[in-house]
């Protein structure tokens, strides 16, 4: 353990530590441009020198240089500050001084550090360097003359996200960050560039000149674009959401968010459901209505059909409280007909360990073998992926793939494609089987592709085995692994919003769709009266008899529990448009309305309510170990392939459905529409 | 003057062919077998004794250098040496005629060094533009290859050894050592910070020598005539042996020339070069070590001795020992500005001082060619030099500062004088 003195105070690191880590610990800031704790050290913006000795008699790079014993650093001396100010000049001569129409303005490192080194006038009577900017796709925003070519951007590609599309070209002066050919950044991740670079080189492109941060109302709160659960800031002015950004939860997102959180929230601007409307009898259209005329309708048929005729389906975004409140909503009627498997996965709800990631995303990280079993992690949840990438980037983790082929930035061997090469795999002793059966940490991560189809019970029940066959689980280690991909679905299997015996959608006579679109509507029976509650006008309110306007993700204060069965608490940032309100109270106000009040008046007695029955949801942001018990059931599986559950990335629920940049990226990304520069 | 018969270069100017044969008949490849037998501490410590500090401009104790590598693989990773062939710094022509004319004294030096640092190969890496020499190179490669000087049994010595020839694209900054290691692997050719120094992590991460072709070709020599042979020349203890000077510019006779370490700068010009053109008088600079190092004014030139502490002592360095020499015609601020763009144009541009100070210097010293500037401008130039130096990761920032440095050291009131003119002229 090397032991040094900082600024005059002694301090001791574990070995390997960099003087620029050792500072931190210290609280002394030393200002970097190119350093990235995520990213590999180049040490080229020369702006975090200090004054080291014994050592040449110059100063040195605090980030690249490792700690030594009775190393004595002074981060604040005359030799220190004249480096810096050095570094400064030669950082801003050809830099623009558009700080006034720069995005970056009020948020930037190097007009931050410029306060504290600049000069207040230039020496530099040349004239600036000009450069082009490349189109990198609807994202990301170039301004290259910008650039202080501290590579961020260039490592983030090649080691975070794996697509090494970005790079620095030419030598010297003339050099340029740009991909080959002009070509967009093609990763889920490239929203994080606008991130990670210091200045305004890259920036947001649906958020070009919209605000500025100092107007920002600032919310932490939890993404449910996919089943991760990113940590995220929410930037809103007024009642709009402007942007979203990630908040650091070192096991769950690290610092990254998939380019689905940060971008599709322009589609909270679209085809909102602002107020009640209930379908007119004569016309069969729907007309608007008013909250009381809403809730008469719906209660009125909640009261008249028969229990055992009336089903709840909850979709792909819904908060806990609001589908406790639910649950004990249909509750209140005896009605056991409840389904949160609206994406058609047959899998066993019965045992946590069966349906939750129980390695946690952060304990990938020890994992030696890996099986992806009917998924595509970079689709379905792009921070999984980079986890993964991020342990073969560490360790060169093996990696097994059933299922489709596809690009995961990673190599892997592909062993098959359908449930029939993992009864294989099982049975067989060399290739991909003797790397699990040798790994310390083997694991297995099944995707929502092998449950979405008729034998996705013989396929759990196979995964199982699978896992018992290679050791997975073990006191200390558990590697079976569900990917999901809804943020509600964990917090729904969790308070049982499942039927044990599965009921007949085409029979029942009215369902309760609370943010349930994303199944086929003609599934329910044609002449079933349908209430549908949520926040956008998409499939489920274009079926529905009564629209009950819900809250968005942004729009309320809840729960959501993660694949990982990691609860995490969203908070609200601005207020549902017009009459919509948020989810839970519309259910306690129906409830008054077919006299079976429910019993809590505000969140904290919900919430008092789920710990009585729960007790482990109101653990907040912790992992509670699920016992390995039975679950599955063997059977006959069938020779088809697995398919991922999810094929456009841009495109999994409303939100993302009614987002205009969404769609520009399905053009351009998956269809390729997008004008190529001739070669 | 040094006697012919302590020359190690003895076939400098080609008279005869760098073939094999005829290098053996001038005392090259002569019992290699034996002197590697005596083992790899008596090579070093050999190498230790003769003083010999690195050829290539920064002056590196070579034996020490060697030392630095690790007696044993505990972790099984293999030792490289790599001798860098990639002679680039305007002025200097050495490497290039060792190659050309004296190939196996440098192929045998990589076999001795190679094996007293424990590698079984090495890469030779050659500047790109040096085609007919690497052809040379090749060849003679081949030659001791066929010969079994190299491969699974070198020179009889029990020791596998290989030798592969890896040409470079022409990029100066490859010259240096980590950037060519990185050029090596493939890469991008941006020089690596240090720590760690090649001999921890080089090449593919492995412990690496990187030699200059004149430090590894004197080695032979050096072993044969004992490391107190070549300790004798010399001023001092810490600058011996012999060296080769390459004399260009504003001379009679331009030549490469091995002499003694230490000899007078006014003999090597008078003695080697025929004198200055239009004699000693006519004489106005010299850059005493290649381009990147400091001019001297003819006032320093009269007593400077040539060696890498003399130089020091008045404010330059030997570096290569590429003397160039510049008469009354040449207008120094534009020589110098000439070199303030070669640096531009060959900065990799990863860090900053250097990829934006270089471009700066060079646009501020055009206009100081032309006087288009202020006396306040010298000052301010001289301050952007410091910025510069010792705050980048390589030594390229040093290099491109310090010509500058030079010149407006020694050269201040013509340049001021050239402002005043063109002043006069505007107005």
């Amino acid at each position: 353990m090397p032991k040094l003195t900082i600024d005059g105070v002694e301090i001791e690191v574990a070995p390997g530590t960099s003087i620029l880590q050792a500072s931190e610990m210290l609280g002394v800031e030393v200002p970097r441009f190119c350093y990235h704790d995520k990213l590999s050290v180049p040490a080229n913006c020369r702006m975090c020198l200090v004054e080291v000795s014994p050592g040449p008699p110059k100063p040195q790079a605090s980030c690249a240089l490792a700690c030594a014993d009775g190393m004595v650093v002074k981060t604040n001396s005359e030799m220190v500050h004249k480096a810096r100010k050095g570094v400064m000049e030669m950082m801003l001569i050809n830099h623009p001084l558009d700080c006034p129409i720069c995005d970056q303005g009020g948020e930037c490192d190097l007009q931050d550090q410029a306060v504290a080194y600049g000069f207040d006038r230039s020496r530099y009577h040349e004239s600036k360097r000009a450069k082009v900017d490349p189109d990198v796709g609807p994202l990301v925003k170039t301004v290259m003359t910008r650039c202080i070519q501290c590579t961020r951007c260039v490592r983030f590609a090649e080691e975070i996200a794996g697509t090494p599309d970005l790079g620095l070209v030419n030598r010297g002066e003339d050099v340029e960050i740009t991909t080959f050919v002009e070509k967009a950044i093609n990763t889920e991740l490239s929203g994080n560039l606008v991130d990670i670079c210091p200045v305004g080189a890259l920036t947001s492109k649906p958020y070009a000149f919209t605000a500025r941060p100092w107007e920002l109302r600032k919310t932490e709160s939890i993404d449910v674009h996919d089943a991760v659960g990113s940590n995220i800031r929410i930037d809103a002015r007024g009642g709009e959401v402007m942007r979203v950004l990630p908040r650091l939860h070192e096991d769950v997102n690290e610092e990254w968010i998939s380019d689905r959180t940060r971008y599709a929230h322009d589609g909270l601007k679209r085809q909102r459901l602002d107020r009640p409307y209930v379908r007119d009898a004569q016309s069969g259209k729907l007309r608007p209505a008013s909250w009381e005329e809403a809730f008469s309708v719906a209660a009125e048929k909640l009261l008249s059909v028969k229990q055992g005729w009336k089903a709840a389906l909850v979709g792909d975004l819904c908060d806990l409280e609001s589908m406790v409140a639910l649950k004990d909503l249909m509750g209140s009627l005896h009605e056991t007909n409840l389904e949160c498997r609206t994406d058609g996965a047959f899998y066993d709800a019965s045992s946590r360990a069966g349906y939750i990631f129980n390695s946690t995303i952060a304990g990938i990280e020890q994992a030696d073998a890996i099986l992806l079993v009917g998924t595509n992690p970079r689709r379905e949840a792009a921070l999984v992926n980079a986890r993964i990438r991020k342990t073969w980037l560490n360790k060169r983790v093996k990696v097994g793939v059933i299922g489709e082929v596809a690009d995961l930035t990673y190599p892997y061997e592909h062993i098959g494609t359908g449930p029939a090469d993992l009864e294989n795999l099982i049975k067989s002793a060399g290739g991909f089987a003797a790397v699990l059966k040798n790994a310390k940490n083997p694991m297995i991560i099944v995707g929502m592709g092998a449950f979405q189809r008729e034998d996705g019970l013989a396929v759990q029940a196979l995964a199982r085995q699978c896992a018992e066959t290679f050791n997975m689980v073990r006191e200390g280690w558990n590697g079976f692994n569900v990917l999901h991909t809804a943020a509600s679905r964990i917090g729904a299997l969790d308070i049982g919003f499942t039927s044990k015996d599965g009921f007949d959608l085409g029979k029942v006579e009215l369902v309760y769709l609370l943010g349930a679109d994303d199944f086929p509507m003609e599934y329910i029976n044609p002449h079933a009266f349908v209430i549908y509650q949520g926040h956008h006008g998409d499939a489920g309110a274009n079926r529905a008899d009564v629209i009950l306007p819900g809250a968005a993700y942004t729009e309320k204060n809840g729960l959501y529990v993660n694949t990982e069965g990691r609860v995490q608490m969203a908070r609200k940032a601005v207020e549902a448009p017009g009459e919509a309100r948020e989810d839970w109270k519309i259910i306690r106000a129906l409830s008054a309305y077919i006299h079976r009040q429910l019993p809590y008046d505000d969140l904290f007695q919900l919430r008092e309510r789920i710990a009585r029955e729960w007790p482990h949801l109101m653990q907040i942001d912790q992992i509670l170990p699920a016992p390995w018990t039975v679950f599955g059931l063997p059977g006959k599986v069938a020779g088809t392939s697995f398919v991922s559950a999810v094929q456009n990335f841009y495109m999994t629920n409303v939100i993302t459905r009614a987002s205009l940049t969404m769609a520009e990226c399905t053009k351009v990304f998956l269809h390729h529409d997008v004008a190529e520069a001739a070669e | 003057m040094l006697a012919d018969q302590d020359r190690i270069f003895t076939n400098i100017y080609g008279q005869e062919s760098y073939s094999l044969d005829y290098a053996k008949k001038r005392g090259d490849w002569d019992n290699t077998k034996d002197i590697l037998a005596k083992g790899r501490d008596w090579i070093i410590e050999e190498m230790k004794k003769s003083g010999l500090r690195g050829r290539g401009g920064a002056g590196f104790p070579t034996g020490m250098k060697w030392s630095f590598m690790p007696k044993e693989s505990p972790d099984g990773r293999p030792s490289y040496l790599v001798i860098n062939a990639d002679e680039s710094e305007p002025g200097t022509c050495k490497d290039r005629d060792i190659i050309r004319n004296e190939p196996h004294k440098l192929i045998e030096g990589a076999l001795i060094a190679g094996f007293a640092m424990g590698a079984h190969k090495c890469y030779i890496y050659i500047r790109g533009e040096f085609y007919n020499e690497a052809m040379t190179l090749v060849k003679a490669v081949q030659e001791a290859r066929a010969a079994g000087l190299l491969g699974k049994n070198a020179a009889g010595s029990g020791w596998e050894y290989d030798i592969e020839v890896h040409r470079g694209a022409g990029a100066y900054i490859c010259g240096e050592e980590t950037a060519l290691l990185n050029s090596l692997e493939g890469k991008k050719g941006e020089p690596r910070n240090k720590p760690p120094f090649p001999a921890a992590a080089g090449l593919y991460s492995c412990p690496t020598t990187i030699n200059n072709v004149e430090t590894i070709a004197v080695v032979p020599t050096i072993m044969r005539r004992g490391g107190a042979w070549f300790a004798g020349f010399g001023r001092n203890e810490k600058n011996t042996g012999t060296k080769l000077f390459c004399i260009s510019g504003h001379v009679n006779k331009p030549c490469n020339v091995e002499e003694e370490m230490g000899i007078p700068l006014k003999d090597l010009i008078e003695k080697h070069a025929g004198g200055v053109r239009g004699g000693w008088d006519n004489l106005k600079a010299i850059i005493p070590g290649g381009s990147s190092t400091p001019i001297l004014p003819r006032s320093l030139c009269e007593t400077a001795l040539m060696d890498f502490d003399a130089l020091r002592e008045v404010g330059s360095s030997l570096g290569t020992a590429a003397v160039i020499v510049m008469d009354q015609s040449t207008d120094v601020i534009r020589a110098i500005a000439r070199l303030s763009f070669f640096y531009m144009h060959e900065s990799c541009g990863q860090c900053t001082p250097c990829r934006e100070g270089t471009g700066w210097l060079w646009r501020i010293m055009q206009r100081m060619v032309r006087g288009n500037a202020t006396v306040d401008e010298i000052d301010t130039l001289l301050e952007l030099t410091k910025e510069i130096e010792g705050h980048t990761i390589c030594a390229h920032g040093d290099a491109s500062a310090w010509p500058i440095q030079g010149l407006i050291r020694h050269f201040r009131p013509e340049m001021e004088q050239r402002i005043m003119e063109y002043r006069k002229l505007a107005a």
